[in-house]
């Protein structure tokens, strides 16, 4: 049984219904890459997850979320409070506006170890030090004193990586950990949480728009779009064979080496704001191969032999006969 | 931080300064003078000449400035001219009414505004949030003077719990506190209910919820500790106006203090006192806003280090 198994969930902010029936799976020891553009619904599926949409206004509507066994849509809020930062950990998109200012980083990472492990100051402090040191942060000890304002992006993204690890988690969800970051830092940031998946056994859900993270770091990928499936599968099939026309315009979007100079296509278009999503398939006014099917009916999600998920009316869902 | 609060009080020197120009430049461009308060009906102008000149009013206008300034160095807050004494007593005797009338106001005006603001955001747009807040409402639009004279009627004519006027005992501190205080509650409950509720929609405060951290700790330790960065700052530009505004209420309520003394002065052009009562107030609103700024630095790190 999968960790984490999400079903046909769907989710209601205020009256708009910003995700429609999402669905996937994550195992101890997995990364799963969840793609889309801005507005397509990677961030809300994180805060479903998390239980955190009444933050927000919103509530789950419909769907299941299943976490080693337990129902978490059902679950009662001092209940689901106990797994946060325990079980579940969360990091947010911006290192530069995640930490609180006027706290000093160290104490921040303790209170994770001193709410869920019951660890006392100066325990709580050393096993902190002890995180920073693994995620190396130059000279922890010192850092553990500074205020997040006297930290570089990088810096600070590491000490909300320390906070999501201070618990040990089984469940890491990492929204965007790289996006405000630089390009080296970057690197180091997926590095580290590779190496944590590998040695801890974490399961992992990395939330990007990056398809060249995904090609880095990920095991299997979600492409999201405009609040559902586009399209599943490993990261090597999606890599080698992407069926849904999305999905092969994103991997289109990568720069690669030798490319001729102007052969960068971006996807024309933008995603449609949550109020106003076209009938059918959401995705057939910037698709190139819509055709008059797609804009009358909502393309069902199949699951094909191979275990890859598609919901597309013009894609090839022929499986390679060796598979 | 020692650096930066010896550097604050000396800018002090040259606004103190300017204040005490223009504080004289007022005082003496005010139409009549106190020989009129002192000489006698039908004294003639050789007298009233005489008068003059022993206070020295006849000279230009620079020379009693720095007059003035000079003593004022020295401590010499000059004799009362109609009062006839010291200014520095008069001072002293009314200044510890005003004092504490001020001073407890503040403190009433803080603990229950911040106390109504963090209700009132912890229950956004629901029944207690808009109860406190209509409430609010009314206290802010009400002018002082008139609710002194609301509180008076109620509670002292028909109820009969506190005295009328004056500062005999402790009763009569609590209607003129509570004119002044219901005031400024008002405004540092607006300011912490709308400090709260920006502060909830963070980012840190997202990931303080994800860390799984009890909302009612997250509200009270962490959102609250942000909201009163600007509240602070309006206290302390409040402890100088509480001083200020409570010469209305002093008034209203017959108190001895800093406001009597100083409209007593007015009407009889007593140039000194009026001087001294003005730069009283005028420090007041000076050391209220050192003291907010220092405080906001005590209690924000970036603060700090934007100032080294």
């Amino acid at each position: 049984m999968a960790l984490l198994d999400v079903q046909d969930l769907s989710i209601d902010i205020a009256g708009i219904k910003p995700l429609d029936a999402i669905g996937f799976t994550v195992d101890k020891g997995e990364t799963l890459g969840i793609v889309g553009e801005s507005g397509s619904g990677k961030s809300l599926t994180a805060l479903s997850i998390m239980g955190l949409l009444p933050l927000i206004g919103g509530r789950v509507e419909r769907g299941t979320i299943a976490f080693d066994g337990m129902e978490l849509t059902r679950l009662p809020e001092p209940d689901y409070r106990r797994l946060r930062g325990r079980r579940i950990a969360f990091i947010t998109q911006n290192p530069m506006t995640s930490l609180d200012p006027v706290i000093r980083v160290g104490e921040q990472i303790d209170q994770v170890a001193r709410l869920h492990l019951g660890l006392s100051g100066s325990a709580a402090r050393r096993h902190s030090i002890e995180i920073m040191e693994r995620l190396r942060i130059p000279e922890a000890a010192t850092t553990w004193h500074n205020y997040p304002h006297q930290l570089s992006g990088g810096m600070k993204q590491r000490i909300v990586i320390a906070m999501a690890l201070a618990a040990n988690p089984d469940l890491i969800i990492a929204d965007e950990p790289t996006t405000a970051l630089d390009v080296t830092i970057q690197a180091q940031i997926v590095q580290i949480l590779g190496e944590l998946v590998r040695e801890k056994g974490v399961a992992l859900i990395l939330i990007t728009h990056d398809m060249g993270v995904v090609a880095q770091a990920c095991d299997r990928v979600v492409v999201l779009y405009a609040g559902r499936v586009a399209e599943s599968n490993t990261v090597s099939a999606i890599f080698a064979s992407p069926r849904h026309p999305y999905t092969q315009a994103l991997i289109g979007c990568i720069p690669r080496n030798a490319m001729e100079r102007g052969s960068l296509v971006g996807i024309p278009g933008l995603v449609p704001s949550v109020a106003r999503y076209p009938a059918g398939c959401r995705f057939h006014p910037r698709c190139t191969r819509s055709e008059s099917l797609c804009e009358r009916e909502v393309p069902v999600l199949e699951r094909l032999a191979s275990g890859a998920e598609i919901a597309c009316h013009v894609a090839d869902k022929r499986e390679a006969s060796h598979a | 931080m020692l650096f930066y609060t010896v550097r604050r009080l000396l800018l002090l020197i040259p606004v103190f300064l300017v204040v005490s120009i223009v504080i004289f430049l007022i005082i003496h461009l005010v139409p009549g003078d106190p020989i009129d308060n002192l000489v006698r009906v039908g004294s003639t102008p050789e007298q009233k000449a005489e008068i003059t000149a022993r206070y020295g009013l006849d000279r230009p206008l620079v020379e009693q400035y720095l007059i003035w300034l000079s003593q004022l160095a020295q401590g010499d807050l000059g004799t009362a001219i109609v009062m006839r004494r010291p200014v520095a007593d008069l001072i002293a005797q009314n200044l510890p009414y005003s004092l504490t009338l001020g001073g407890l106001a503040l403190l009433f005006s803080t603990v229950l505004g911040i106390a109504a603001g963090v209700i009132a955001a912890m229950n956004k747009e629901g029944r207690i949030d808009r109860t406190v807040m209509t409430g609010v409402l009314f206290g802010s639009t009400m002018p002082s003077f008139w609710l002194g004279l609301i509180l008076i009627l109620v509670f002292a004519v028909q109820l009969r719990w506190f005295p009328v006027s004056g500062a005999r005992s402790w009763e009569s501190l609590v209607l003129p506190v509570l004119t002044i205080g219901l005031g400024g509650m008002a405004l540092v409950a607006r300011v912490t209910r709308i400090a709260m509720l920006e502060t909830a929609g963070k980012d840190f405060v997202l990931l303080l919820h994800a860390k799984g951290l009890p909302a009612r700790r997250i509200q009270l330790r962490h959102v609250l500790r942000h909201a009163l960065l600007p509240v602070v700052t309006i206290l302390g530009l409040r402890i100088g106006w509480v001083l200020g505004g409570a010469v209305t209420v002093e008034y209203v309520f017959a108190r001895p203090g800093l406001g009597m003394l100083l409209i007593k002065a007015l009407s009889q052009h007593d140039y000194p006192v009026v001087q001294a009562c003005l730069l009283m107030l005028a420090m007041a609103v000076m050391l209220g806003t050192l003291l907010g700024d220092l405080i906001q630095a005590a209690m924000d790190p970036r603060v700090r280090s934007a100032l080294t």
